[in-house]
């Protein structure tokens, strides 16, 4: 017994010993290796750990594992024109509201980059996005647990200055593993200004492009002939001009029997145009877009955001309140036709009473199509367009006015109300009972108080008044910065309005979903450790929508970068 | 026990390894963006002639990001005079409010060098998790500071930090 606890004794002091002399050893170490240059290690950390508690009230459901704990570390080694890394992913499991077939842990990110001035060479995984994205976007966005990089081979080459070219070919990821498709695409770029002399000192702003991409996947249908090679070519504009620019995109895909289209023959199209003014302290913005047939996925059977190979943006206002964002808008790729207007005006300069207003309204509709026949439908084309404008079901609307003022150097509040119509049956598919259409009208109230320097409290106030779905709701959030590195939150989400009896004719769906949270943050590194309860309900960030469930428990996250 | 001790050390040696790390500044780190107008510029040709320069990555949906950068706006002549600095904020706004990062920035009034890192690369590159991120960039070109998140009076922590780095502290 004595041994042993010499023995332990003995490796502690050795290995305190090598460390300590470590600590010197690592710094001088690194100060002599970055002036020999071989390199730097950085990267980044998240993990976010849940512990759920089953709510009947809510419709919580209890999670087996009880704990739930995902989490990932990019680690990035770079020498000059050399650089590589690796992602780490957990998920033990995936938390409630990610996809189960998020599971284990592995490395599924993994990428090598050589970069000399004109060429780039990229092995391994990446993200690449052609134009505004309608033919080809792979991305992530990791708190909804989107992911499609492309696993394969990129060359980037700028052969004359303004002329940029991209080829690439790989596999798209699906979760752990990959997609069955074979995905190819070339994107060329001409910045008119920085090729020609004869542009290069003119006030207008000259950006071509056009990119191709196509998808092969073997056909195994017993009953379709489908198409193996799927091609998907699109072409764009860009003009600025002072204060004014104009952009488009036309995008068009050949025919594409797949699940997401319910395997019409009919060849897909997008138009996109969006045109802006802006000079300083005021600016105008216009943009409409119509999207026909344009689900393109590197597995013609996958479905809701896997092996997606292109991208639709949703043009709406993107909110980040809470009851704003209750009902919220996801593009759609079989057919839309959408439109957005907003100005942005700084009434009141002086920054200590500065007043600036937004004013934003957008829409969407269906298409104006026509079912066909299927007894004489004989290319099974599914549809066909009566006119190129939209059609007569609307899909959303959303008014929105926004006042921001402040007042001296201490107060500063935001007024916002939104008047939204939201096609329920269509977005939320026809299985949702509830209304077809919701009508509700918004209201925030966002305060800020600094006490001092770094001392501040926040309050948001928010109502929600409808006469559909689950009626009316109020939140009210409340929120203490410490000091820079400290801040305390509470928050209550109440269903006041919810007229849902039970048998003894109580109104039993009046919940409240509390949150109580604090956090500390220090450079880039911050932790967030909250208690409370869920909505269950769709959220959207970043314009990727994701069903999350109810749930109830304590969720701590750290992040970190290196 | 043993493996508890021999866990920790690692765990020593690899903070250990952080923070010397990070007291290394290392080099802006090369990738593609937008200018508002559709120009192509590779983040590694950010220079500002040996004066520090202020990297900020934002979104036009991200309230936070848009109050830290009205707050730098409102003494940015005074910091510019002072230090010689420069800010370059980033947009991390996709296809779906690109189109609204110059219109957003102009309507603010910000003097600020704009772009776009579209989808991401970027961000990637410099190990951004969430935004508002900020950095400093010393007169070398390294990058010596950083900071995830804003809160009220930050922007007096990166002015202090920016003056320090200024003197070459």
């Amino acid at each position: 017994m004595r041994k042993i606890y010499l023995k332990t004794i003995k490796v502690t002091a050795f290995l305190l010993a090598v460390n300590y002399s470590n600590i010197s050893f690592a710094q001088l170490n690194l100060t002599n290796l970055s002036n020999l240059n071989v390199g730097e290690v950085h990267g980044n950390f998240q993990a976010d750990a849940q512990y759920y508690i089953p709510d009947s009230t809510i419709g919580a459901d209890p999670a087996p594992e009880k704990m739930l704990m995902n989490g990932f570390a990019n680690i990035i080694y770079t020498k000059g024109k050399f650089s590589a890394g690796i992602r780490y992913e957990s998920y033990l499991n995936a938390r409630q509201g990610f996809d189960s077939r998020y599971q284990g842990n592995g490395i599924p990110y993994r990428f090598a980059t050589y970069k000399a001035d004109e060429l780039e060479v990229t092995v391994g995984n990446f993200y690449q996005q052609f134009g505004n994205g309608f033919i080809l976007r792979s991305y992530e966005d990791r708190g909804l647990g989107f992911d499609n990089a492309l696993d394969g081979i990129r060359l980037k080459y700028e052969p004359v200055k303004g002329i940029y070219l991209t080829g690439l070919t790989g596999k798209q990821r699906s979760f752990m593993t990959q997609g069955p498709g074979i995905v190819r695409g070339f994107d060329g770029e001409i910045q008119m200004n920085e090729t020609f002399k004869k542009f290069a000192d003119k006030n207008l702003i000259l950006t071509l492009g056009g990119s191709f991409v196509s998808r092969y996947q073997k056909d195994e249908d017993q009953t379709l002939v489908l198409p193996e090679n799927v091609g998907a070519s699109a072409g764009r504009f860009k003009i600025s001009r002072n204060n004014f620019s104009i952009n488009g995109e036309y995008a068009t895909k050949i025919n594409d029997p797949n699940a997401a289209n319910n395997y019409v023959y009919k060849a897909g199209e997008a138009i996109f145009l969006a045109t802006n003014y802006a000079k300083k302290g005021f600016a105008l913005s216009l943009s409409a877009s119509r999207t026909d047939n344009m689900n393109f996925r590197s597995d013609r059977t996958a479905s809701v955001n896997n092996l997606l190979i292109n991208y639709t943006p949703a043009l709406n206002k993107q909110h980040t309140y809470n009851l704003l964002s209750f009902y919220p808008y996801a593009s759609q790729p079989n057919g839309e036709f959408q439109f957005s207007s907003e100005v942005n005006w700084k009434i009141i300069k002086k920054s200590e009473h500065k007043l600036d207003i937004t004013f934003n309204y957008s829409g969407s509709n269906d298409l104006d199509t026509m079912r066909l026949n299927p007894t004489t439908d004989s290319t099974l084309q599914g549809y066909e367009a009566n006119s190129y404008f939209m059609g007569k079901k609307v899909l959303l609307r959303d008014c929105y006015f926004e006042v921001n003022q402040k007042f001296g150097k201490k107060f500063k509040m935001s007024v916002i109300y939104s008047y939204q119509e939201y096609n329920n049956k269509f977005l939320k598919g026809a299985s949702d009972a509830g209304s077809v259409t919701i009508y509700s009208h918004i209201a925030v109230v966002d305060m800020t108080y600094k006490i001092k320097s770094s001392r501040a409290i926040r309050a948001e106030l928010q109502h929600l008044a409808t006469k559909q779905d689950k009626q009316n709701w109020a939140y009210a959030l409340v929120e203490y910065t410490i000091n820079s590195n400290w801040f305390v939150a509470v928050l209550d989400q109440y269903n006041y309005g919810n007229t849902h009896k039970d048998g003894n004719g109580n109104y039993d769906k009046r919940t409240h979903y509390y949150n109580f949270s604090a956090g500390y943050n220090k450079n880039a590194n911050r932790i967030t450790l909250s208690y409370g309860k869920q909505r269950a309900g769709i959220f959207c960030v970043g314009g990727i929508c994701r069903q999350v469930p109810a749930s109830n428990g304590i969720t701590l996250s750290i992040t970190s970068s290196f | 026990m043993k493996k508890i001790i021999i866990g920790l050390f690692a765990l020593s040696i690899f903070t250990n390894t952080i923070k010397a790390q990070n007291t290394e500044g290392r080099a802006i780190p090369a990738a593609d963006l937008k200018t508002v107008e559709g120009k192509t510029v590779n983040s590694s040709k950010f220079t500002n002639d040996g004066k520090p320069i202020i990297i900020s990555f934002w979104a036009t949906w991200c309230k936070p990001c848009k109050k830290e950068l009205d707050a730098i706006s409102e003494n940015f002549e005074e910091w510019q005079k002072e230090t010689g600095v420069k800010l370059i904020a980033i947009s991390i706004d996709d296809s779906r409010s690109s189109g609204k990062v110059g219109t957003d920035a102009k309507s603010h009034g910000w003097d600020y060098e704009i772009y776009i890192d579209q989808n991401q690369d970027f961000k990637r590159a410099m190990n951004v998790n969430n935004v508002p991120h900020t950095f400093i960039i010393n007169g070398k070109g390294e990058i010596v500071w950083q900071h995830n998140s804003y809160a009220e009076g930050d922007e007096d922590h990166l002015y202090e930090a920016l003056k320090k780095i200024t003197k070459g502290e």
